[in-house]
Order: structure tokens, then C-alpha cells, then sequence
């Protein structure tokens, strides 16, 4: 009955499908030709001189490239498995009768995704001096946990609140011990889930640039403090080809995530 | 007594990412907000037991070299310009999302669940990238302008990049996502069926738009807007890349803070000043749902 009312609606509203059409363009032509120039042998970053690798050949010969990859790698895999672990703990918490004060903390939770992030960057890194935490890879690992848990969180949550709890029901009924039940339905439930909060908590982690800027020490460069650090010096191939492998790497990792997320749905 | 000792488990189960966040982000808000009330040290730290206001005078006072204090509105303009900035984002996201978010929202569920994701795509890929790629497009005989030339529709280079337009470029393409997907949300849960009725009844397409669509969402137009005015008025990567030495923003300011000019205090202040105007800005939108809420009890 609805969905009659609206198949009618469109051609009242002819625009429609023509602006949503250059909405995707105007979303995709500056990295479409991003990638296009990445592959450019020329060395103007933006004139076409032919097909050519070289530039990403540079790239993964530079030794500082590979040694902010490497940060960039710990950082994040260290981040994203203790905020995953964190953000279950806390969606298996939060389910069920509502604890005193949950509808405070969920919300609170996602906290530091409201602060602007040079806000939070200025007073972790004020914090971490007057505390004492030294500037690299331990801060890193911690600042980062803290905006890597909403991403976690939200994911199990929203599985946690539509997943079909019968089946836990039903085992409790048959006498399983609350250990046996967790293992034997809920995590299986629930690991779709799990992943891809992971993976959405790695690649957050992996393009954090701003906070990173302030807390990370001169040893610890990651990724994105590399390729900003060449983007000030101006508009290259290799920038270009650097900037390509980490868009290609976030890509990647969003549509594993989106797909292992969808498993459990059909 | 079982159901006492599930409650406790369930709270230790909840607690540690409570307690991370807590102390992670609320230490270091507290730590800020005390740093803007300390003066400064000649090497840049902090003298920790004196107090001051001088963090926040600087804001709007200048003391020049024979001491005394004038009115100086330069860190006013960069704050203004902030506001204006994302003003104008929030405007021109709406703008152009709107339409998509109405489009989607008419389309079959798998079809929206598909174009849903591939807007939200290019919102995971690294914000420096994102700009770095209008940086292509933009700069001086960059594509944008050998494009232009081309089609003979400039004949010289349009010089935009380093300036406020160049940022309001970026702002817009690096948030767009935050508008429409909110819009959408609100859409999806929208009758259009009061649409067509209003078109039974005679309404042309503004009015059903201004007095049926626009109040039927307005919550999702509402999030919308403060989802992309929050982070634009924090924004520090585009105004790096794009802005020039004339259009700083709030994030560029604070930034300089901490490195070149070394004034922690005054850094801290700005800060916290950004703080206080990203929580005004959700108070007022939790002011203007209430009311709506209040409307549909």
C-alpha cells in the first residue's frame, strides 16, 4: 500500500534520478582521476604521458614509506583488537533489562566521535605530557583505541539488538551453563559482527591523521603524517601513487566488512 | 540474589570501555580546560599554580610593546570565518544532497541498501586524500582549469585554490555524506502517501515540498546539518590543503599553538572555546526536537 503511494512520485519530482546521477559523479571523478594519475609515467603529477608503474616502484622502495606502513600497521592492529574487545564486552553488558545508568553510558560511549578531533588531539596531548605517557607508539595505541570504540561498538550493538535471541532462550531451557550458551550461539551469532566492527576500527585507525599529528614522536610516523608531510611539499606522482594504495587499502577493507556483515542477513 | 550477580556482571562486562573512554577523553578535557587557566611558560610548557585569565583576554586584546592593551580582532575573523565556512557547507551539502536523500529513499530496499553504501564509500577513504585529490583539480593550470580552457569557457586560470572558496570545495565534497545519510534516514520512515494527497488536494511541488516533505523530515535535516556543521567548524585537513595563509580556520589556529608559536594555554583556550560551541550547537538541536516531540505525544 505504501510503496504504491510513492511509485507514482517520481515523475512529479523530475530532477530527481538526473541530481542523485551527478551526486555519484561529483563523489567519484576526483579519485577516479586520482587513481588514473597514479599510473602516469610522466613527472607532472597531472599531465598524462602514458601507462607506468615506476611511481609506485618508488614508493615501496622508500625505506620512510615502509617504516610508517609498518607503524601505521601495529598502531592499528593493536587499536582496533582492544577496542573490539572492549566494545563486545560492553554490547554484551548493555543487553537486556537496561542496567542504571545505561542510558547514559551507550550514548557515552560514542562520546568521542562528537569532539572535534584536533580538540581531543590538543588535550590527549596535553594530558600525556603532564601525565607522563612519552610521545609514540603507546600513546598512539591508546588515543586511537578511544575513537576506535564507537566504531566497534555501534557495529555489535546494532547486531546485538536485531539478532534473534530465541535460540539463546532455548538453550538455557536445555539446561546449558551460560559458558556453553555464549560459545555455542551467541559468539557464532555474533562474530560476523565482531569482524566487521574490527575491520571498521582498523581502517579508522590506519586514516587517523590528526590526532596522530600531535601524539606521534618523530620515530613513530604513521602513514598519513608520511603522505602529509609530501603533500606540503606539493603535487606529485608519488603522492599520488601513495595516496592511491591507501585509498585502495580503505576500499578494500570497507566492502570485506560490508560483505562479511551482510553473511548473516540472508 | 541471582539476578544481583548478573547485574554486577553485566556492569563489570560494561565497564572497562566506560572507564577507557572516561578516562582517555574526559581526563584530558578536564587537563584542557585547566591548561586555559595557567600562564604560560617562556619554553613552552605551562607554570602549573598560577592562575590567569590571559589565555582568554589574548582572545580579543593585544598587548603591544609599551604594555598596553587594544582591541585586536584578528582571532575574532579566523572564528568567524569558521562559522561562516561551515554555514555555508551545511547550506550547500543540504543543497546538493537533498535530492539524493528523496531519491533513494523512493527506491526499491535493495536498490537503496546498494546506493546507500556507495555513498558512503569514498567517506572511508582517507580525508587527506579526499582533498589531496581536489588539489589536482584545483591548482593553478591544475585539470579543473585545463578543462576550462579547453572547452574556451575560461581563458586564464581561475585561481581558486588557497582561498575560501577552495575550502568550502572541500568541506562540502569531504562531509556531503553526513547530510544525505540522515535525510535519507528520515525519508525512509516518511508516508508519501501524505504527499500525494497533498497533490490530490491541489498543492503544486514547492508547496508539497515546504509544507509536506520539509516538516515530515526534519529531524533527519536537522541531524543533518549538525552533523556536517560540527566537523567542518573543526576541520584542520582542508583548510592545510586547500586554505592559504589568508583563509586560517579555528583547527589551523589551535594547531599553531602547539607548534610555532608555543602557547599552550592559549591553545587550550581556543580549544575548549571549540568545545563549548560544538555543545551549543547540540543543545540547540536537542531544543528544537523537543519540541517536535513533545508535537507527536
Amino acid at each position: 500500500m505504501r510503496s504504491q503511494g510513492f511509485q507514482s512520485l517520481p515523475w512529479r519530482f523530475r530532477g530527481l534520478s538526473t541530481s542523485a546521477l551527478l551526486l555519484y559523479v561529483y563523489l567519484y571523478i576526483p579519485l577516479i582521476i586520482l587513481i588514473f594519475f597514479s599510473f602516469n609515467g610522466g613527472r607532472m603529477a597531472t599531465i598524462w604521458e602514458g601507462f607506468s608503474l615506476r611511481w609506485y616502484a618508488d614508493v615501496i622502495q622508500s625505506e620512510q614509506f615502509r617504516a610508517a606502513a609498518a607503524n601505521s600497521l601495529i598502531v592499528a592492529s593493536i587499536s582496533a583488537s582492544l577496542a573490539t574487545a572492549l566494545a563486545t564486552f560492553a554490547a554484551l553488558g548493555f543487553r537486556g533489562r537496561p542496567l542504571r545508568g545505561q542510558g547514559v553510558m551507550v550514548p557515552f560511549l560514542s562520546f568521542p566521535l562528537v569532539v572535534p578531533e584536533i580538540v581531543t588531539a590538543v588535550a590527549t596531548l596535553i594530558f600525556f605530557i603532564s601525565v607522563g605517557v612519552p610521545l609514540g607508539m603507546i600513546g598512539l595505541v591508546m588515543a586511537h583505541t578511544v575513537f576506535c570504540i564507537p566504531f566497534a561498538f555501534i557495529t555489535i550493538k546494532a547486531q546485538m539488538d536485531t539478532m534473534d535471541h530465541t535460540l539463546e532462550q532455548a538453550a538455557n531451557d536445555l539446561y546449558a551453563d551460560p559458558r556453553r550458551t555464549f560459545f555455542a550461539i551467541t559468539l557464532p551469532l555474533l562474530w560476523p559482527a565482531i569482524f566487521a566492527g574490527f575491520i571498521l576500527a582498523f581502517i579508522v585507525s590506519l586514516d587517523n591523521f590528526v590526532i596522530s599529528l600531535f601524539l606521534a614522536g618523530p620515530s613513530s610516523t604513521t602513514l598519513p603524517i608520511y603522505m602529509y608531510g609530501m603533500m606540503r611539499l606539493g603535487v606529485t606522482p608519488v603522492v599520488n601513487a601513495v595516496s592511491t594504495i591507501l585509498l585502495v587499502v580503505s576500499v578494500l577493507f570497507v566492502l570485506i566488512a560490508a560483505w562479511i556483515n551482510n553473511l548473516n542477513k540472508k | 540474589m541471582i539476578s544481583a550477580t548478573q547485574k554486577q556482571r553485566r556492569f563489570g562486562l560494561a565497564m572497562p570501555a566506560v572507564l577507557f573512554i572516561a578516562v582517555l577523553m574526559g581526563g584530558p578535557m578536564l587537563i584542557m580546560v585547566f591548561v586555559s587557566l595557567v600562564e604560560r611558560a617562556p619554553d613552552g610548557g605551562v607554570v602549573w599554580g598560577r592562575f590567569t585569565t590571559a589565555a582568554y583576554t589574548q582572545f580579543f586584546y593585544e598587548e603591544n610593546l609599551l604594555g598596553e592593551m587594544s582591541f585586536n580582532t584578528d582571532y575574532m575573523q579566523i572564528y568567524l570565518r569558521s562559522i561562516y565556512l561551515s554555514g555555508f557547507t551545511v547550506l550547500a551539502t543540504f543543497v546538493v544532497g537533498f535530492p539524493t536523500a528523496m531519491y533513494i529513499a523512493m527506491q526499491e530496499p535493495r536498490r537503496r541498501a546498494l546506493l546507500i553504501f556507495f555513498l558512503s564509500l569514498p567517506f572511508w577513504v582517507n580525508l587527506l586524500v579526499r582533498n589531496y585529490a581536489w588539489l589536482l583539480l584545483l591548482r593553478a593550470n591544475g585539470l579543473l582549469d585545463q578543462v576550462l580552457m579547453g572547452l574556451w569557457i575560461t581563458s586564464e586560470p581561475l585561481n581558486i585554490l588557497y582561498t575560501n572558496t577552495a575550502i568550502a570545495i572541500g568541506l562540502t565534497y569531504s562531509f556531503l555524506p553526513l547530510m544525505v545519510l540522515p535525510v535519507y534516514a528520515a525519508m525512509e520512515k516518511f508516508d508519501f502517501s501524505l504527499v500525494e494527497a497533498a497533490f490530490d488536494l491541489g498543492a503544486n511541488r514547492v508547496q508539497a515540498l515546504l509544507h509536506v516533505i520539509f516538516p515530515g523530515v526534519k529531524g533527519g535535516i536537522i541531524a543533518g546539518c549538525l552533523l556536517v556543521f560540527i566537523p567542518c567548524l573543526g576541520s584542520y585537513v582542508t583548510p592545510v590543503l586547500l586554505g592559504g595563509s589568508k583563509s586560517l580556520m579555528i583547527g589551523n589556529l589551535i594547531q599553531a599553538q602547539f607548534s610555532a608559536a608555543r602557547n599552550w594555554p592559549f591553545g587550550a583556550a581556543l580549544a575548549f572555546v571549540l568545545l563549548l560551541m560544538v555543545i551549543m550547537a547540540a543543545a540547540l538541536r536537542a531544543v528544537l526536537l523537543r519540541g517536535r516531540n513533545r508535537r507527536e505525544l
